[in-house]
């Protein structure tokens, strides 16, 4: 995500940051190229006029131009100029105090509402809000209220329908009684798409928010809109009164500037964001830490929040018992391996890491994943004395391996190879020498993975 | 390309002998936007066309728009096959536009394989003797490549039951996406050739200049236009108009 946008100012940047001295024209020549970098990611063209002009402003400030290290504080602004643009830090969805919290999910057709919602109940879900439900206020489009059973139903949220021959604004006060009744924590109103010039439309939105009074409503806007998305959350922010913006389908390469242009034109911030077609690929969207990884300086706090979801406290202790006893098997690579895999696809995982992002090749290169499949089809194939002491692994055993797991025998012998420099490594570490990263690199067969470490 | 259009509008709009430079403009404009044009083919018995393109762009309301179309307008008669076995009710969905249209429909399991539902519904029509296949596919970023790969074999399978077929592939795009568009039209191209593109949500505000450049950089021509919900909302491109409607109103 804002791949290209992140290129080119990392590129204009390490242009500035490579001078000892910063003259008011290296400054200009800087702006230009972060003014095109931002028009060509879609940036609506008069924040992109108001963001570099405040960011010149205060680039040629005297403590910048003067300051020891002028480079790096130009990057500083631009990262904080750039979070503000955003959203800045903090924005949350309101909650009620009691009753159900009702959320209203408004947009233009095919940006992904009945998706969003469905994402929205799992988060909220797993986030404590434990009985939710979802309200199918979408009439018009085929199919739309079954699309919405089905996801609901996979998400283990309660979906309030009608059919499509009731009133929209109908059904949503009906789901409201209903939420109240049965004392649901949270109803999340799905609506038909809209073209924000539909008065009649936007018009029956007005009325639905009137009616139910939401305590959120959130507009939900394909990161792959154009300079259009301006008037789009402009006609929205008047008929719906949005609190905030769910940005979809950002797993693509847009460049996401209009959503990005969304805040500075409305106000409103950027809450949510979905990055994929699987249902659990939504998250919270920080501001700061987007600008981070935009720079290159990676979003290492994401990182460690996805190691923790998904760590099992009591195995990571274990882990670490048997690394220090030197007692590290197989068994307990393959485990490893599947923890960080639940974190979702390599690639994902190294753009949160600080430099990867100016690593080209890395960028570039398609991670395997087959290979880590191979990798564990090979463990699963061994009986378990031969993966608690791989030594044990010759001739016929490797013949039977391979073929048990669709690889070859020198595939097996590559691992078992891997896994013993693996273990001698561990040796080090729990003598307190640590590796260094690129004998890390070459441990893991050429995908660095991250380590997480717990006290 | 765009940059210099932008540049151009702007320049257009201003009043110093603006009509002239306006005319020229929507001239060019129009000269860009016909390139590679071509009729949609349906010579095919069956005629097969293929609809592809990124999440929510409207592919599955075209096809129940084509299909009206076809068998309301032309009396021919038209097999749907519902190739998006991915999205929840994707089949119910297009069984509607179906019922709608007039058209049949061809259908399997959610989850099941797009690329046997293809071959299917094409089985079916050559059996039945009906005049074209419409086939469906689940919306996919341009980013996914495994879901690219998928593509190319629907494509595969649809010509292996039938020699020459798909006849016919369209993009879907919608109007208001940015500067994407183009990435979107060149890797869909790569994956799955495609011969046009259909330009969706035209009743917006969102012009659509993006297929100026999809037909400047990769000559694939826009084909039809989308322009509402119902089945009627669906028109042949016109060059000359979409360079008017682009400089209206700046």
């Amino acid at each position: 995500m804002f791949d290209q946008l992140s290129d080119r100012l990392q590129a204009t940047l390490s242009d500035v940051r490579s001078r000892g001295k910063l003259s008011e024209s290296d400054v200009d020549a800087a702006m230009r190229e972060i003014r095109l970098a931002l028009l060509e990611a879609d940036v609506n063209f008069k924040v992109v006029k108001t963001f570099t002009k405040t960011l010149k402003e205060r680039c040629l400030g005297a403590d910048v131009l003067g300051s020891l290290d002028p480079g790096q504080q130009v990057i500083k602004i631009v990262n904080e100029e750039l979070t503000g643009l955003m959203g800045g830090t903090g924005s949350e969805l309101a909650f009620a105090s009691s009753g159900p919290t009702v959320i209203l999910m408004a947009g233009l057709q095919g940006s992904g509402k009945t998706t969003a919602c469905a994402k929205l109940a799992r988060f909220l879900r797993e986030n404590g809000k434990k009985d939710v439900a979802l309200a199918a206020c979408d009439v018009y489009r085929p199919a739309a209220v079954d699309q919405l059973v089905t996801v609901g139903g996979r998400v283990g949220a309660h979906v309030y329908e009608k059919g499509t021959d009731a009133d929209p604004v109908e059904i949503a006060a009906w789901a409201l009684e209903q939420a109240r009744t049965e004392r649901r924590d949270v109803l999340i109103v799905d609506t038909a798409g809209r073209l924000h010039v539909d008065q009649e439309l936007m018009e029956e939105l007005a009325r639905i928010r009137k009616r139910i009074k939401p305590h959120d409503v959130l507009l939900v806007v394909d990161a792959m809109t154009g300079q259009d998305a301006v008037g789009v959350a402009e006609s929205f922010a008047e008929a719906a009164e949005f609190d905030g913006v769910v940005m979809s389908k950002l797993d693509g390469d847009a460049r996401g500037g209009a959503a990005l242009s969304v805040k500075a034109v409305t106000g409103k911030p950027i809450l949510f964001a979905s990055t994929g077609e699987k249902l659990e690929a939504f998250d919270r969207f920080h501001p700061d830490r987007m600008a981070s990884r935009i720079l290159g300086m990676g979003d290492v706090l994401s990182l460690i929040e996805k190691a923790e979801q998904q760590i099992d406290e009591d195995q990571a202790a274990d882990l670490e018992r048997k690394l220090r006893k030197n007692q590290f098997t197989l068994e307990d690579m393959l485990q490893q391996m599947r923890q960080v895999r639940k974190m979702g696809p390599l690639s994902g995982i190294l753009g949160m890491l600080p430099g990867m992002g100016a690593m080209k090749q890395l960028k570039n290169a398609d991670i395997d994943e087959g290979q880590l499949d191979r990798v564990e089809a090979i463990i699963l194939s061994m009986t378990p004395q031969e993966r608690a002491n791989p030594a044990l692994i010759k001739g016929s055993r490797r013949k039977r391996i391979a073929n048990g797991s669709g690889t070859r025998p020198q595939q097996v012998n590559q691992l078992i190879k891997q896994f013993d420099q693996m273990r001698k490594m561990m040796r080090h570490v729990a003598s307190g020498k640590m590796p260094d990263a690129q004998q890390l690199a070459a441990m893991t067969g050429g995908a660095p993975r991250p380590k997480v470490r717990r006290r | 390309m765009v940059e210099r259009l932008e540049y151009e509008v702007e320049a257009g709009t201003v009043p110093a002998d603006g009509e002239a430079v306006q005319a020229r403009l929507i001239e060019i404009l129009a000269e860009v936007a016909a390139t590679a044009r071509a009729p949609i083919d349906l010579s095919g018995e069956p005629a097969v066309l293929l609809m592809v393109g990124v999440n929510g762009t409207g592919k599955t309301t075209t096809i129940g728009k084509i299909a009206w179309h076809l068998s309301k307008e032309f009396g021919l008669s038209v097999v749907l096959a519902a190739g998006d076995t991915y999205r929840a009710a994707a089949a119910e969905q297009l069984a509607e536009w179906a019922d709608r249209a007039g058209a049949e429909l061809v259908r399997a399991e959610e989850g099941s394989d797009p690329g046997a539902v293809a071959f299917d519904a094409v089985e079916a029509a050559r059996a039945r003797g009906a005049d074209v296949v419409i086939v469906d596919t689940a919306g996919r970023l341009h980013t996914q490549t495994d879901l690219m790969d998928e593509l190319a074999k629907v494509r595969r399978v649809i010509a292996k039951q039938m020699p020459g077929a798909p006849h016919e592939t369209l993009l879907s795009i919608d109007a208001t996406t940015g500067q994407n568009g183009l990435r979107q039209a060149k890797i869909f191209a790569e994956a799955a050739e495609v011969d046009g593109v259909v330009l969706t949500k035209l009743d917006g505000t969102a012009k659509g200049g993006i297929v100026l450049a999809i037909a400047d950089e990769l000559g694939i021509p826009v084909k039809l236009i989308g322009t509402g919900e119902t089945l009627e909302d669906l028109r042949p491109f016109d060059p000359t108009d979409f360079a008017n409607a682009l400089l209206s109103e700046g």
